[in-house]
């Protein structure tokens, strides 16, 4: 593309080629009063410029850190830009982060100047300011409701940069002259599910070398259009918003408000778009929960034309031959019902769409590509500057996170662990050597914590699942409960599924049901039921569920490495795992000892054989009290396959 | 109360100007029933004003009284200094007044963003032929109106609504659309009836959160009507008590609250 990366390594670098290359093309739009605003590169560079002189005039010096929190907006965007043209470094924070988990970071940056959005993010700032000393001025955007704010050590974004005068622009000029590729482009926190957060220090290469190469790898060009809407605190929201943005020259578009973000997405049509598989899920049941109450016409219109699609939709988007026929019959189907749904979902000018963060349904991947939308999976981690693998076009698949990223070079510990080396990972964890020796070997080779391995043929990474939960079976086999677990889930009708069988010969499972999966079923096939219980044992429920096990044991069995997971005996639970019981955390993740220590009984049922057990659980009803309930539940043993037989195929 | 100084700046840094509005000896009679019977009160610039009392105690027709829409037998509606005329509801617009009424009022069928552009009709000068020609003046002013409507839709956060059929959204938003359209007119007193019946505690916050940035942002003097006395208390800086038609209390929130007629108007008083 001509850039030459030798003279193209800090953030300010960028901007300043942009200008003179993208100058009157739009940099980055909001929807304001109703209406996109935009802003070309030429406009954001003064921008960006009057606030990096208004930070000089406040005294931010090289080094120092600067703390952005609120929603995906262009001047904070700027703000950060901005702070890496003083030579501090830009820490974006969780928006919906409540006072005490952002004074923890606030006070471990040492941030000096705080960017609050509103007065919201103000009322907080100011709430730490009372533990955290180290916050010496807060410059806020939106003035709503602050006028009567003590404005000693507080200033609006348009003050501020009415501070910068002329002449701070040569200190500026004399600090840009000092920062190189090695210089902190952005300290991002994790989110961290156990202890503290910890400070991701990423350098100018880092984010410009990832860019680069993930730019490439999709080619992103300047015309390209991507909706920031995913939190600024996220290490992906840095690398689309900032990191590609900045190298390519796209344009970032912000939401008008949190509200809007569908009609916002509809408006703008991004061509490169990023959402967790739950956003993914959430259109999907919306899509079809407006499709049973049309009429039968449209219904059967949509029915029919979306079996062609699974047909040979994905085939078509990954250019394989697909006869005229199939062909003329997906382009009709593409002018009566793909073309007018991807224009309500707002991606009918998706040309790179991607999904990470966990396991996606394959119904749920498989409808968008079906549709044409060129949706794909990617793995990632903050440490690695997102990208550790992603899929090319054409060898796109729901169960694979797909090929190294270009520049990342991949192994597998003997214990199954993932470990990457890329030039995007991350100098340290800021203040915290011994997380980062424990992370990072001095090779440059980075720990995932996700166990998985890499196909062979294909040489796309799979990933199993969290590497302590990775265990062996008896006879030495590989034990990987969530990789079951999930293949069950993405059943309609199982909510929750537990697989146990760590030590043991053999795997087994405990289900739940989806009430209103199943629910719906019964009402549909005139089967009467008084409660949860009753239904969950219903023979018939229990033989679909029995098929599905079966189902999931024969794909298991495909791979070698997990064949020992199969699940031999199954039993469906006569209650709901539930978060009020202890037996899910509170963002619904399945807690594993306490469910093995609660129904030790029903598992040892499990393993000795019987065809029936009784049992008594304690719940908590939801006003706290407490009850017990009893039922005698039935074993099922379900089919499994040999592996040999499907080797030896 | 008239015998105060002219203006004074309140704890949490509000000023409060002089009276501006006066009702002086009001009595409102439907054939033989008395709905208000010789009540004076004052409304000052900046303030917040809090009309309260149990069921029936006549507080709506004070609100219509002022508002135009009722026309007291006996006594005088002072406004900025001069007596008012008998006036009909849309002049009184025009004077600065705007209201939102205790059941929604709203255009169901309309946009909401059509809706909150009512509310700028008293602003709009070009007729209804230069509408059809719509060129020049009619657009000039159509943009100008919508500007300000996109403020306010901005101000109390809508946006995501704008193009939503009134009849389409849940009851509390409504009274947010209502609210959106009474701001539209730039008011310079807004009276509010009831703005928060009907309303969960969530929703109560956001419109009091709305009311007091009102007052402060565009210093909007507000006259409300309302029955959370928790929420009374808290938004206004004066309280009138009625009961019966007549007023039993008069003051800022906490002399309300120790005042003994009020206390027994509200828990009422054993007969023995």
């Amino acid at each position: 593309m001509g850039n030459t990366s030798s003279d193209l390594v800090t953030m300010p670098q960028l901007l300043v080629r942009n200008v003179a290359r993208y100058g009157d093309k739009a940099a980055y739009r909001e929807k304001e009063f109703g209406i996109w605003q935009s802003w070309t590169w030429a406009e954001a560079s003064d921008e960006i410029h009057q606030i990096a002189r208004g930070f000089v005039a406040l005294g931010l010096k090289e080094g120092d850190s600067v703390a952005i929190i609120g929603r995906n907006r262009p001047v904070l965007y700027w703000s950060m830009i901005a702070a890496q043209m003083c030579g501090a470094t830009p820490v974006p924070l969780y928006q919906d982060a409540v006072a005490e988990e952002m004074a923890y970071v606030l006070d471990h940056c040492g941030a000096r100047i705080v960017i609050a959005a509103d007065q919201e993010q103000v009322d907080k700032t100011i709430e730490v300011q009372e533990t955290v000393k180290g916050i010496e001025q807060v410059v806020y955007v939106d003035g709503r409701g602050l006028r009567k704010y003590d404005h000693s050590t507080m200033h609006s974004m348009d003050d501020l940069k009415a501070m910068g005068k002329p002449e701070h622009q040569a200190e500026l000029d004399a600090r840009a002259s000092r920062q190189n590729g090695d210089t902190t482009c952005v300290i991002l926190y994790t989110s961290g599910t156990t202890g503290r957060p910890k400070g991701v220090v990423l350098s100018n290469s880092n984010i410009i070398e990832t860019s680069k190469n993930s730019s490439d790898f999709d080619h992103l060009r300047a015309d390209d259009d991507v909706l920031a809407y995913l939190p600024m605190g996220w290490v992906g929201d840095f690398i689309f918003s900032i990191g590609q943005a900045m190298w390519t020259g796209f344009c970032v578009n912000c939401p008008e408000s949190g509200d809007t973000l569908h009609t916002d997405l509809r408006e703008i049509g991004p061509t490169y778009y990023f959402a967790p598989p739950r956003v993914f899920e959430t259109q999907l049941t919306n899509v079809m929960i407006r499709m049973e109450d049309s009429g039968r016409f449209k219904k059967w219109l949509f029915d029919h034309y979306m079996a062609h699609a699974k047909k040979v939709g994905p085939a078509i988007l990954d250019g394989e031959s697909v006869s005229p026929g199939d062909r003329l019959k997906y382009r009709l189907g593409n002018l009566f019902v793909y073309g007018p749904l991807k224009n309500t979902l707002g991606f009918s000018r998706v040309r790179v769409g991607y999904t990470a963060g966990e396991a996606i349904g394959p119904e749920i991947f498989d409808f968008y590509r079906s549709l044409g939308i060129n949706l794909k999976q990617l793995y990632g981690q903050t440490e690695a500057s997102v990208y550790i693998t992603q899929q090319p076009d054409g060898e796109v698949r729901g169960d694979t996170v797909g090929v190294p990223s270009p520049g990342v070079e991949l192994k597998i510990a003997d214990s199954g662990e993932v470990f990457y080396r890329s030039p995007g990972v991350f100098q340290e964890y800021f203040k915290n050597a011994d997380s980062t020796a424990s992370t990072k070997d001095p090779e440059g080779w980075v720990a995932t914590g996700d166990a998985g391995f890499i196909e062979e043929g294909s040489g796309h990474l799979r990933i199993i699942d969290r590497a302590k939960d990775v265990g062996k079976m008896a006879d030495g086999s590989l034990f990987a409960p969530k990789y079951v677990e999930n293949k069950l889930k993405f059943f309609p009708n199982i909510l929750e599924a537990v697989v146990f069988g760590n030590g043991r010969d053999r795997c087994t499972a405990f289900l739940n049901i989806d009430l209103t999966a199943v629910g719906n079923w019964a009402e549909r096939n005139n089967i009467a039921y008084s409660s949860y219980q009753e239904l969950a044992g219903h023979p018939q429920v229990m033989d679909t569920l029995q098929a599905h096990v079966e189902e999931v044991n024969a794909s298991v069995a495909e791979d070698p490495m997990l064949a020992g997971c199969q699940v031999h005996r199954f039993v469906v639970l006569h209650k709901q795992l539930d978060a009020d019981d202890g037996e899910l955390t509170r963002t619904q993740k399945v807690r594993r000892k306490i469910i093995e220590e609660k129904f030790e009984d029903l598992i040892t049922a499990l393993y000795d054989g019987s065809g029936s057990v009784f049992t008594e659980t304690e719940v908590t009803y939801e006003d706290g009290r407490k009850g017990k309930i009893s039922a005698t539940l039935e074993i099922r043993d379900a089919a499994v396959v040999a592996p040999m037989a499907v080797a030896a195929e | 109360m008239k015998d105060t100084v002219d203006s004074y700046v309140t704890a949490d840094g509000r000023t409060i100007g002089g009276v501006m509005m006066e009702m002086r000896n009001i009595t409102l009679r439907f054939g033989g029933v008395k709905a208000i019977s010789d009540i004076s009160f004052d409304i000052r610039e900046g303030e917040i004003r809090a009309i309260i009392g149990p069921n029936g105690a006549g507080k709506s027709s004070m609100l219509n009284v002022i508002s135009g829409f009722y026309h007291p037998q006996e006594g005088e509606v002072w406004f900025r200094g001069a007596k008012r005329p008998t006036m009909k509801p849309y002049q009184v617009a025009q004077q600065g007044i705007a209201r939102t009424f205790q059941n929604i009022a709203l255009f169901e069928g309309m946009t909401v963003l059509d809706n909150v552009m009512t509310g700028r009709l008293n602003k709009m000068k070009v007729g209804m032929f230069g509408q059809a020609i719509w060129k020049g003046a009619a657009e000039r002013e159509e943009v100008e109106n919508r500007e300000a409507v996109e403020r306010v839709i901005d101000f109390l956060e809508i946006q995501a609504i704008r193009k939503t059929p009134v009849g389409r959204l849940p009851y509390g938003l409504k009274k947010r659309v209502e609210l959106a359209r009474a701001l539209a007119a730039e008011p310079k007193l807004l009276l509010l009836d009831e703005p928060m019946a009907g309303m969960n505690v969530e929703e109560k916050e956001d419109m009091s959160r709305f009311i007091l940035d009102v007052n402060d942002e565009f210093g909007t003097t507000i006259a409300l009507i309302e029955h959370d006395m928790g929420v009374v208390m808290d938004l206004s800086d004066r309280v009138v008590v009625m009961d019966y038609g007549r007023k039993i209390g008069d003051g800022t929130p906490d002399e309300v609250r120790n005042n003994q007629d009020v206390i027994d108007a509200y828990l009422g008083v054993s007969h023995d």
